[in-house]
């Protein structure tokens, strides 16, 4: 019989599939049902925000942090706001700090939620998402408390939080995190031995310690390939240096350890929630710079004060000009690195704003992790690669 | 940290005299200085020298300086898990001289030298695949220069008579603002509109006269 050339198949996903997690058009080359190369093409979703935010003051580039990704808001508008505190030479209060670490923990557990109980979604089970988006709601509680709204806060500013947190916050989170360890406990009730979760996952996708250096992976994904690599540690900023928490690694490199490392990190972040509410019980003071050339007064003072006036009126008209140089500024995301390459001019505006978005390494990884496999274990890639749109193609 | 930063960055200027320019530590980061064609050797030291062992590429960007005669800056951040260190290495190039890809030593930088490509038009040699990756198919120009306008040349419209979507050349019904707010006290030189030759009044001659101006029919 004499040799039969088989061809590829060359299929669309997307840009509207359920399982791109956004709007992901993937040209995949397939052999049968396997994987021969997929090209992820991005940018759908490109909003230019790099060029918006060179023509914003400093503090008007705050709100298009919390739609990069959208699934973790606060986390970013941290790393912008230590990027411009560092530029301008400046610290928030002790008390602004702790604000800042307990709300990006919130954050690291709404994204967690939403991605964990997605990406059981993906591969077939559909009460986790039920469950998951139902905390997620009380956490938003949350940031609307503090913040006014549910997702889009601009709360974290450089020199701080824009405001100190209502009365009984305290409280209802003590209340939230004492039911939250029991929620957890279900979910992975459902998922950890459940037979189709483990059969879609384990030795799905695995990435070595090395490939993930290579190929510039960071949070969650570099520590499920045993890299313990965690900027909340090795580099602290603001009040993490004095919390205590571990930091998960998992063994394996595939889809299944880095949903261990995820559902491992929401009990951590619910630790560190435990310490700050704790620490904001005793410590005051201020939450943000008592700089009127950088932080705005408040209202009541300017009822009373002509040079509070001023004050707001030229911080919300022209801005503060920051010192001329430039700063790669990172946090540890959920998602992985995140980091702000702030160049200024000395002006108002920033010169140049790169963002790093996590998922744009992790996503180029893609083709490298499913070459090889089944279609249906690109959609498990997929959601433990945890993607979000709006970060990647900005 | 700034201490093991600058020797470190000593240590990288003498075991790669020729290669790196100038190096530098300021707010607590290291930053190296070298040209295009050196750039690639430079990162694979980097990466490999039991010092550095910047395992990591973490970010690839352009910064556009137009006043510049080499008018971009390719900017790359490394980071050492190794030795918990980042350093930033700078490459300044023009639209026409490329600058070697980095693929070969970091598989990352494919997608971030197309995002350098797509937004600022830098040429990246011996790319695998130099795509745009973040504007439309078949966008034209490079939207992050800075003589590229925020409103762009085209926007798009849903044509109902051809059933497809059409670029138009974009209009607007308010003019573009641009507000200047640098305070007139302390920022932007202080000029009146019209006297902007006012100091140089007494070295230069008196203007000649202005021709009459031609007569309106």
């Amino acid at each position: 019989m004499s040799d039969v050339e088989i061809k590829t198949l060359t299929m669309n996903f997307g840009p509207q599939h359920p399982a791109a997690h956004g709007v992901l058009r993937l040209v995949v080359e397939m052999d049968g049902e396997i994987v021969e190369r997929c090209d992820p093409h991005i940018g759908l979703l490109h909003r230019g925000t790099e060029k918006l935010i060179e023509y914003k003051s400093y503090l008007q580039a705050v709100p298009y942090f919390d739609r990069l990704d959208y699934v973790s808001p606060m986390n970013q508008e941290h790393a912008y706001a230590l990027a411009v505190e560092k530029l301008l030479g400046i610290e928030a209060p002790e008390r602004g700090q702790y604000i800042r670490v307990l709300f990006s923990e919130i954050t690291r557990i709404l994204n967690h939620l939403l991605n964990v109980t997605t990406f059981a979604m993906d591969v077939g089970a559909l009460t986790p998402p039920l469950w998951g988006f139902e905390q997620r709601e009380l956490l938003m509680e949350y940031y609307e408390q503090v913040s006014g709204s549910r997702m889009h806060a601009a709360y974290f500013r450089p020199g701080g939080v824009h405001q100190d947190l209502p009365d009984g916050m305290l409280d209802s989170m003590d209340g939230w995190l004492k039911q939250f360890y029991p929620f957890m406990k279900d979910i992975e009730y459902l998922l950890n031995e459940n037979r189709i979760f483990r059969q879609r996952t384990v030795d799905i996708g695995v990435v070595s310690a090395e490939q993930a250096l290579d190929w510039g992976f960071s949070g969650p994904l570099i520590r499920a390939s045993g890299l313990a690599w965690d900027l909340r540690k090795s580099q602290p900023y603001d009040v993490y240096d004095r919390m205590d928490f571990d930091i998960p690694v998992g063994k394996t490199g595939d889809c299944f350890a880095r949903y261990l490392v995820r559902i491992e990190e929401m009990y951590q972040s619910a630790r560190i929630m435990e310490q700050c509410v704790k620490a904001l019980r005793t410590v005051g003071g201020p939450v943000r710079v008592d700089d009127r050339k950088i932080s705005p007064p408040r209202r009541g003072e300017m009822k009373g004060s002509m040079e509070a006036l001023i004050h707001h009126f030229k911080l919300y008209t022209e801005g503060y000009k920051v010192p001329a140089g430039e700063t790669y500024t990172a946090v540890e995301a959920p998602k992985g690195e995140f980091g702000v390459y702030l160049v200024s001019d000395g002006t108002n505006k920033p010169y140049r704003c790169k963002i790093r978005a996590p998922g744009f390494p992790h996503l180029q990884a893609l083709d490298m992790m499913t070459k090889g496999h089944q279609l249906a274990d690109m959609s498990a890639n997929i959601g433990s690669l945890d993607i979000v749109f709006g970060e990647i193609d900005r | 940290m700034s201490e093991a930063l600058k020797e470190l960055g000593d240590h990288i200027a003498q075991a790669q005299a020729g290669v790196v320019s100038k190096t530098e530590v300021r707010l607590g980061e290291l930053m190296l200085e070298t040209s295009a064609d050196k750039v690639l050797a430079l990162l694979a030291f980097l990466r490999d020298d039991p010092k550095c062992l910047f395992k990591q590429l973490i970010d690839i960007c352009g910064v556009d300086w137009p006043e510049r005669e080499k008018r971009f800056d390719v900017v790359y951040n490394l980071l050492s898990l190794k030795n918990n260190q980042r350093v930033r290495v700078k490459v300044a190039t023009d639209e026409t001289t490329p600058v070697p890809s980095a693929a070969p030593v970091y598989s990352s930088a494919g997608w971030f030298e197309r995002e350098t490509y797509d937004l600022y038009g830098v040429w990246f040699s011996d790319h695998p695949d130099l795509r745009r990756i973040l504007t439309d198919y078949g966008f034209e120009g490079h939207p992050l220069r800075k003589d590229f306008p925020l409103t762009g040349f085209v926007e798009l419209r849903w044509d109902d008579v051809q059933k497809r979507v059409v670029y138009e050349p974009v209009k607007l019904t308010q003019e573009f603002r641009r507000f200047d707010f640098l305070s007139p006290w302390e920022g932007a030189p202080q000029i009146l509109p019209g006297d902007e030759k006012a100091g140089d009044k007494a070295a230069a001659p008196p203007p000649a006269p202005a021709p009459a101006p031609a007569k309106a029919n």
